[in-house]
């Protein structure tokens, strides 16, 4: 198993005809990854990369049961993007691109809510589940199947803290970037359910940063239902400045609210590991699975 | 992005939210204008500058003549006001509002912000005008009462009432309050602001309900929509570094410490100050270089870097992904090879063809530390600024 993508999953990409979508499209087929279509309005009929394009997310999947789509669409499109993928009926949206206006965002989560369709990101590098589907713009070589969860607000560092796995010996199930906005589709709750019942995936490397609270509430989380597999957590940003943006439009400490030092605490109450150095996410996660693999 | 409090209340006005009457003034003799212009036995001179507790600061004052117009204002232009949001340095105020005096019944307070956990703008408002509200927060919580704004709906008629009655107007006072809450809602979303906080919000004698204070910050994602509000960008608010960076979209802060860092991802690059700290050394800065490690941004990067007098050493730590690490090597060597850079750099490329770029390094004639590991590049570019103490 894994969760959110996998072999049998019918990928979409919308804005597969510009630089991007392009660029990533044929990374994501040479990973194998299950791609079926593409959507550029404006583009419907014509064929990319082998793949058929279509006008609309609605016509995609009338033709091709696509049940997931990816995208690569410019910042002010973005959102409407977003609203169209949960119109249409998909499972499953993730969104890449970074810099969507945050009003953009509260309406279009709102409203895809009400669809039922699952989104992660935005601002985001998307989802794989080694060896089966690359969903996004992460290198897939340094990825290798295991049972490690992955769930990150970050890009880089989560290539980083994957390949210390990798480099451990573990593998992982599926790792999720949701993305550094202050408005995004899956919280570090929604994947943690996800993970819980998912059989192939006996741990979980939680990826936090500084701004917001998302960390707190899962940490409270994971004490009201006794989730049961180790998690070992890094929160970035530990010696950031207060009231600066680090970067990501999330990433901010602002009126006192938000630290690392207030999210470590929450994490290491609720009985989660922190480390306090990114060096070592790798070797943690490989102790304490060795220590239940023990008892 | 910020704005001055005379740029916010010339936003307001558009949208009907009631303001004092002012002018700004960049100089002596304009501030003298402003207040003949406005008349009256009493004016405010107000130091403008992006950041709050300027009252406190001595930024603030009260004029009750023209000659004490031109004093006030020749003390406060120029002046460094330090407040608990400037940091102990201060900042140099550039420039003044002239504003006619209020007379005032009663001070609120009213904010709008993005409530991550609820996905909504919140708008709260609290009978403490005045105080800073994170203080009120923190200590009186429950004086500080919300409505969520759902957003297809917006701010109701219904909620802009709860919020009068929230702080316990009535009548005439009450229906003003209303029109200004749905009004500076209005002012807010139209213009895709970040943070709007009015505080003090006041009830004057009259009766009317209006903005004393204005704080507006905008989303930055959504200028492209407001080309009037990015002009309001006050450059002289910022450092000279950050702007310089900015203009080639790298990402960077200035920081305290004396290791100088570069780096691909915003989450890696605040890991790495990290762990800079936790091996016994102090960060000089964050910086971003994002997707593109080429030869051009690595060289502005190590400009912006050394404009930091305090740097000692740098520390490269790039995770290639999409972008080539060999790539990414040999921006490196030939940023080197084109500039002088005298304090000792470190480097830590991993991921997509880490081991070419290993090789370039080695084969390059240029003196470079090259780290095995991110822990190992963090020791070794602390050791380095060390070094050189």
């Amino acid at each position: 198993m894994s969760i959110l993508v996998n072999s049998k999953t019918r990928l979409l990409v919308q804005g597969i005809t510009g630089n991007e979508g392009t660029f990533h499209t044929e990374q994501m087929l040479e990973y194998g990854t299950p791609l079926v279509a593409g959507v550029t309005p404006g583009k419907g009929g014509q064929d990319h990369l082998g793949l058929p394009v279509f006008n609309t997310v609605k016509e995609a999947k009338e033709a091709t049961s696509c049940n997931t789509s990816v995208i690569f669409v410019p910042p002010k499109f973005s959102a409407a993007a977003i609203t169209e993928a949960g119109n249409a009926g998909l499972d499953l949206v993730i969104c890449i691109t970074e810099g969507i206006p945050a009003a953009d965002m509260v309406k279009a989560k709102n409203h895809i809510r009400e669809t039922g369709t699952q989104l992660v990101g935005p601002n985001c590098p998307g989802v794989i589940t080694p060896g089966e589907a690359k969903v996004g713009i992460m290198p897939g070589f340094i990825h290798t199947p295991g049972s490690i969860g992955v769930i990150s607000r970050s890009g880089t560092l989560t290539y980083e803290a994957v390949d210390q796995l990798t480099k451990v010996g573990l593998g992982q199930s599926t790792c999720i970037g949701i993305g550094g906005d202050p408005i995004i589709g899956s919280t570090f709750i929604d994947l943690l359910t996800l993970f819980a019942t998912d059989d192939d995936t006996e741990g979980v490397v939680m990826i936090g940063e500084i701004g917001g609270s998302a960390e707190e509430e899962a940490a409270q989380w994971t004490i009201d239902n006794n989730f049961n597999k180790p998690i070992v957590s890094f929160i970035a940003g530990q010696t950031a400045p207060p009231g600066r943006r680090m970067g990501h439009a999330g990433a901010i400490v602002a009126g006192g609210k938000g630290t690392a030092a207030e999210k470590m605490k929450a994490l290491t109450e609720a009985g989660i590991t922190v480390v306090k150095s990114p060096a070592d996410i790798g070797i943690t996660m490989k102790s304490l699975i060795s220590e239940r693999s023990l008892s | 992005m910020k704005i001055h409090e005379y740029q916010a209340k010339d936003i307001l006005r558009r949208y009907n939210v009631p303001t004092p009457s002012g002018f700004p003034a960049f100089t002596v003799d304009k501030a003298v204008d402003a207040a003949e212009k406005l008349g009256g036995s009493t004016v405010i001179v107000k130091a403008q500058i992006h950041a709050g507790g300027r009252g406190k600061g001595g930024g603030v004052k009260l004029a009750h003549s023209i000659e004490e117009v031109r004093q006030t204002a020749e003390q406060i232009l120029g002046m460094n006001l330090v407040t608990h949001q400037t940091g102990p340095e201060g900042t140099e105020v550039k420039r003044l509002l002239i504003e006619e005096g209020v007379a005032i019944a009663t001070e609120l307070y009213a904010g709008i912000v993005l409530d991550r956990s609820a996905e909504k703008y919140v708008f709260m408002v609290s009978t403490e005008g005045g105080m800073e509200i994170e203080k009120v927060a923190a200590e009186t919580p429950e004086k500080i009462v919300k409505e969520w704004i759902e957003p297809k709906e917006g701010l109701t008629v219904q909620q802009s009432m709860n919020l009068a009655e929230a702080l316990s107007l009535s009548g005439e006072q009450a229906h003003n309050c209303s029109k200004t809450v749905l009004a500076l809602w209005e002012a807010f979303i139209q213009s895709d602001c970040s943070l709007a906080e009015i505080n003090p919000l006041v009830v004057t004698e009259g009766g009317e309900v209006m903005a004393l204070d204005a704080k507006m910050n905008f989303d930055s994602n959504a200028l492209f929509r407001h080309p009037e509000i990015a002009e309001m960008r006050d450059l002289s608010e910022e450092l000279p570094s950050e702007i310089e960076a900015s203009k080639y979209s790298l990402n960077y802060i200035k920081l305290d410490g004396n290791v100088g860092c570069m780096v691909n991802g915003a989450g890696l690059a605040m890991s790495t100050m990290d762990i800079i700290k936790l091996s016994g050394g102090d960060p000089a800065n964050f910086l971003d270089v994002g997707g593109v490690a080429n030869s051009e941004t690595v060289a502005h990067g190590f400009r912006i870097i050394l404009s930091d007098p305090l740097v000692k050493s740098i520390l490269i730590n790039i995770f290639g992904g999409i972008v080539r690490c060999d790539r990414v090597a040999q921006g490196v060597i030939d940023a080197l090879t084109d500039m002088e850079v005298k304090v000792p750099v470190v480097v830590r490329l991993e991921g997509t063809n880490a081991l070419e770029a290993a090789e370039l390094l080695e084969n390059s004639p240029l003196d470079f530390i090259v780290a095995s590991s991110l822990k190992d590049g963090a020791k070794k570019a602390v050791e380095a600024a060390g070094d050189l103490a």
